[in-house]
Order: C-alpha cells, then structure tokens, then sequence
C-alpha cells in the first residue's frame, strides 16, 4: 500500500508535470531545430514567437468569450488557436522579408544571423509587452481537471491523490497529434521532402531546381504553428506572461542541443530529458521518501535543489552534453 | 558539320573576381553522345564544366544549348532547360533514402515520374534493392549511381558528370562506364570529367586534353588514344 501511495505520489507531482513540461519543450524545440536545420542559425527569437502567438491566441480567445462562444469541457483557446498561427505566420514571413531575407542574401555567416535574431527578439517582445502588457493573463476556461485528487482517493482509497489536469492532458495530446502531422508533412510530402532536402545538402538541393525561398517560407509556416502551439500550450497550463517565454529560450535551446540540433525526433526526445531532469531534481522527495523508508524521518525536504535554481538544470545538461557528445543524443549537426 | 548540341565556345572566366582559369577554352558535346574532358591535376577540368553550367564568372564566350544562347541563365535555370549535374562530392542527399533522393532529382516535374523511376531502377538495379535505405549507408559505387539517377530524374538532355568514378574500386568503374553508354544510348548527351583518361577515352565520341586552362588536343577518344605525343604527356605511354 505504500509503494503504490509512492507511485502515486511521485506520478503526480513528478511523471505528469514532466510529461506536459516535456511536451511543451518538445514543440518549442522542434521550432528550433527546424531554423537551425534549414535557415542555418539559432533563433533567439523562439521564445518571444510563442509568446506573440499565445498573446494572438488570447486575444482572440477572450474575442470569442466575449460573444459567448465556449467549446464546452475544453478551453475555447483552442478555436483561436488557427488565427494566432496566422497572426504568427504573417510575423515571422513579414521579418524574414524585412530582416533575415537581407542576411540571407549577403550569405551572411550564421553567427551574425543569431545577433540578428536577438534583435528580433527584442523587438518581438517589446510589440507583446506593448500590446498585451507584462503582467500574467489567464485565458483557460472549460473543464479544469479530469479527474480532482479528492476523486482518485475516493475511487481508489489510497492516502494518496493523482490529480489530472485537463490541460496537461490535452498538452500531451495536441502535441502528440502535432509531431504525427509533422512527421507525416516531412516524410510523406513533396514539399516536406524538398525541406528535409534542403536542410541536408542545400548546393544539391539547388541544382534539383528545390526553390531556397520556397522551403525558407514553408519553414517559417510551420515554425510560426509550432511555436504559437507550444505558446498557447504553455500559457493554458501554467499561465501566460510575456517574461516566462524570454525564460523558457534556455530549456528549449537545452531540448534542441541534447536531442542534436536539426534532429526532429532529437528535439522531442531532449524535451523529455530536459523536462524530466528538472522536475525530478527540484522536487521534494519528503513524502515519496516517506512512504518507501517509513523509518526514515528526513530534517529536509529530500530536495536536491530549489526549484527556484530550475533552470540551472538545462544550464547544467546543457553543458554536459557539448562537452561530451555535441552533436547531442541524436546525432544532429555540432554546433 | 552541324553545330553540337551542347557548346561552351572559346570560354575565358575564373571564380569570383579571381584570375581568370579558363582561357579560351571550347567544349562541345553532339547529341547522344560522350564528350570526356582529360588532363593532368589542375589543369582546369572541372572548372571548364562548372562554366558550361554556369557555376563561374565568364569574361568571354558563350554557352549554347540546342542553338539557344544560354550564356546568363543561373544553374538552377539551366536544370530546367535539360542539364542535370551531378558534382564530384556530396552529391547526394544523405539523410534521405535512395527512392528520395531520386524523387528529388525529379523536383522540378509535375508529371508522372514512375516511368522514369523505373528506367533508373532498370538502370542500377542495386538501387532498387537499397530504396528504403538512406543514401549515406550505401558504399561509394552505390552513392554515385545513386547521384547519376537523380540526375536522369530530371530527365535531361544533357547529364554532367563531374569525375563520376573518384574514389571507386576499378570493378565498379567498369561498370559505372557500362551505365554510362548505356545512358548515352538513350540520346542523353553525357559531358563528363575524368581522372582515369584512358579508360574514359575508350568510350569517349570526343575527347579533350586540357592543359593549364587551355585546349591542348581535341579529337576523337580513339584518335586521341593513338596520337604518341597524347599517349606520351598524358597517358603514361
């Protein structure tokens, strides 16, 4: 009995939010990988695009509650979420006409294009803060939980509760639903091949007549639906607040780097080593210790490190793995 | 003699704002047949078909495709006017598999490609086999068969081919020459480089010495394998 309060204890504090943490990284870092493979940098931008395509998916979220539209169980976030994948889109094409294009041209080396992107980060941020200001906004509305804890100890009757977010459920579905279409528009498509193409051997890619501007809009399509996806995933289940996605650029950039950049089945994978290493190391065993060693009485909270140091984690994992395997778990590109 | 084909006439150019390489160099290919350029390290090769496909800064001279000045198109332009390039390194797509590979050598077409994937395969039957796998587990001699098929995949009028048998073992050089008769009898005019010049000169319609950027002999492969002063600079006797 126990062991199974154990489980149940470390499945919901640990497994589940690693697991929707996980799924969030995992798409923010596609995003990622993505640039890096076929426009060839790092963009610093990420963070602040998920914001401006979850601040596009609020806006028209609080639009549709306004006129009383709700989809019910789940969050009426998710009927806005095409247009801010729009919005998105016209930002990211609109600054790679204005900005990258012109880079682009002067095959500029990619250590300049990461500078570029940093301005465009700042840029991004500052357009988000204008409009929606820099305090947190909630937007999630429909069905909070699946199933509460006090429902799985009455159901159970176990000491311990296992709460289900709905969100974090839905997290790990839509992400789910979003690699399948991803890898499927990769592998199965003409133009997907064309990107996979490009990003493998652009000289060759060229002289099969690919067209280099074609695979660079197509990109940015999909980078700007990954990221407002991820963003607007992000936001429903912690909470939005334009400064968390400045914050989340190291985990992400983490995820991307240990799964082997510009490796998509890399960039999930570093996701979930990312999410799982920090939710795991600044949890307090306290009470999963207690129920495995009842003799144990520990002073502390059983806790490696202080959830405030999270991000230390990536940072920590980050650098391990460049100094020992840079082309990440994967085999991506090395840095 | 009707004109060639193919013909980059008295071309004179270099990269960028470098040197010039070439100087007054002409090439020419006839329809459906071989044309090998030859010559010791150096002597500007390569570069002399980068410049028939338009990879270099020409000064003087013109290239024309089938009577059609093509001088000012771009490569890419050029692929989509019949000439398919297969360069000496990295010439495939490593991370896709052999049947995308070709698939993208086929990029530029709207039509049915099955006829023309199943000619390749017909062609290079081990690429069959390997379809599934990707292009960079295959060995050298399959990478470069994987590379000229998605050159014909573009079903080209003319296929470059840029010292196509670098690096492979003599058995499947043979055989990669077979392939390339073959490919030539089905009207594709084939210019390619070579560092094997005698064995390239046996199936050559034309051969080219080049020397230090200049044409140094032209003349039949045949010929050319029977002149004493080529056998003697170049063939090793």
């Amino acid at each position: 009995m126990d062991l199974l309060n154990a489980i149940v204890a470390f499945a919901n504090f640990v497994m589940l939010p690693a697991v929707a943490y996980g799924s969030q990284l995992a798409l923010g870092a596609l995003g990622v990988t993505m640039i890096y493979g076929i426009l060839r940098f790092s963009n610093f931008a990420h963070g602040d695009t998920m914001a401006f395509g979850a601040m596009a998916t609020i806006l028209g979220t609080w639009w549709l509650q306004a006129m009383g539209v709700s989809l019910g169980p789940l969050p009426t976030a998710l009927l806005a979420l095409p247009a801010g994948i729009a919005a998105t889109a016209v930002l990211v094409l609109l600054t790679d006409r204005l900005v990258y294009r012109f880079y682009r041209e002067q095959k500029s080396a990619p250590v300049i294009l990461v500078i570029v992107s940093m301005g465009v980060m700042f840029v991004t941020n500052g357009l988000v803060r204008f409009v929606i200001g820099v305090d947190e906004q909630r937007f999630a509305d429909g069905a909070r939980f699946i199933i509460t804890a006090r429902e799985f100890k009455e159901l159970t009757g176990l000491k311990e509760g296992l709460a289900i977010k709905s969100t974090a459920m839905l997290t790990v579905v839509v992400a789910i639903i979003v690699v399948a279409l991803l890898f499927w528009f990769l592998n199965r498509t003409r133009t997907g091949k064309s990107m996979r193409a490009f990003s493998d051997n652009e000289d060759l890619a060229l002289l099969s007549g690919i067209s280099p501007e074609r695979v660079v809009m197509f990109t940015w399509i999909i980078v700007a639906a990954l990221a407002t996806i991820a963003g607007v995933l992000y936001g429903l289940d912690k909470s939005f607040k334009p400064f968390n996605y400045f914050q989340l650029l190291l985990p992400i950039f983490a995820s991307a780097i240990v799964g082997g950049l510009g490796n998509p089945i890399g960039a999930i994978a570093g996701g979930f080593v990312i999410a799982f290493s920090e939710v795991t190391i600044t949890y307090a065993f306290k009470k999963v210790a207690g129920y495995l060693i009842p003799a144990w009485e520990p002073q502390g909270l059983v806790q490696l490190l202080s959830t405030d140091y999270k991000f230390a984690v990536s940072f920590a994992l980050l650098i391990v793995v460049l100094l020992f395997r840079p082309t990440g778990l994967f085999r991506g590109k090395a840095l | 003699m009707s004109d060639p084909f193919l013909i980059g006439d008295s071309l004179s150019g270099g990269y960028g704002r470098g040197v010039d390489i070439l100087h007054s160099c002409t090439i020419s290919v006839n329809e459906g047949e071989i044309a090998v350029i030859v010559g010791p390290n150096g002597a500007g090769k390569s570069t002399a078909m980068k410049a028939v496909f338009g990879m270099l800064d020409l000064h003087e001279g013109s290239v024309k495709l089938g009577g059609e000045d093509i001088s000012h198109l771009s490569p890419q332009d050029r692929v989509a006017k019949g000439m398919a390039f297969v360069p000496q390194n990295s010439n495939t797509f490593t991370s896709l598999t052999v049947e995308e590979n070709l698939e993208m050598g086929a990029f530029l077409r709207r039509d049915d490609i099955s006829g023309t994937l199943a000619q390749v395969y017909e062609l290079f039957p081990v690429l069959k086999e390997k379809r599934r796998q990707t292009a960079g587990e295959l060995s050298g001699g399959q990478r470069q068969q994987v590379a000229v098929g998605r050159a014909l995949m573009t079903q080209p009028r003319v296929l470059m081919l840029d010292e196509p048998t670098a690096g492979v073992s003599p058995v499947v050089m043979d055989e990669l020459f077979d392939r390339i008769i073959e490919v030539a009898r089905t009207g594709i005019s084939i210019l390619m480089v070579e560092q094997n010049a005698r064995q390239a000169l046996e199936i050559a319609d034309r051969g080219y010495v080049m020397v230090q950027g200049q044409n140094a002999f032209t003349d039949t492969g045949e010929a050319l394998l029977a002149d004493p002063e080529v056998r003697r600079s170049f063939l090793g006797g």
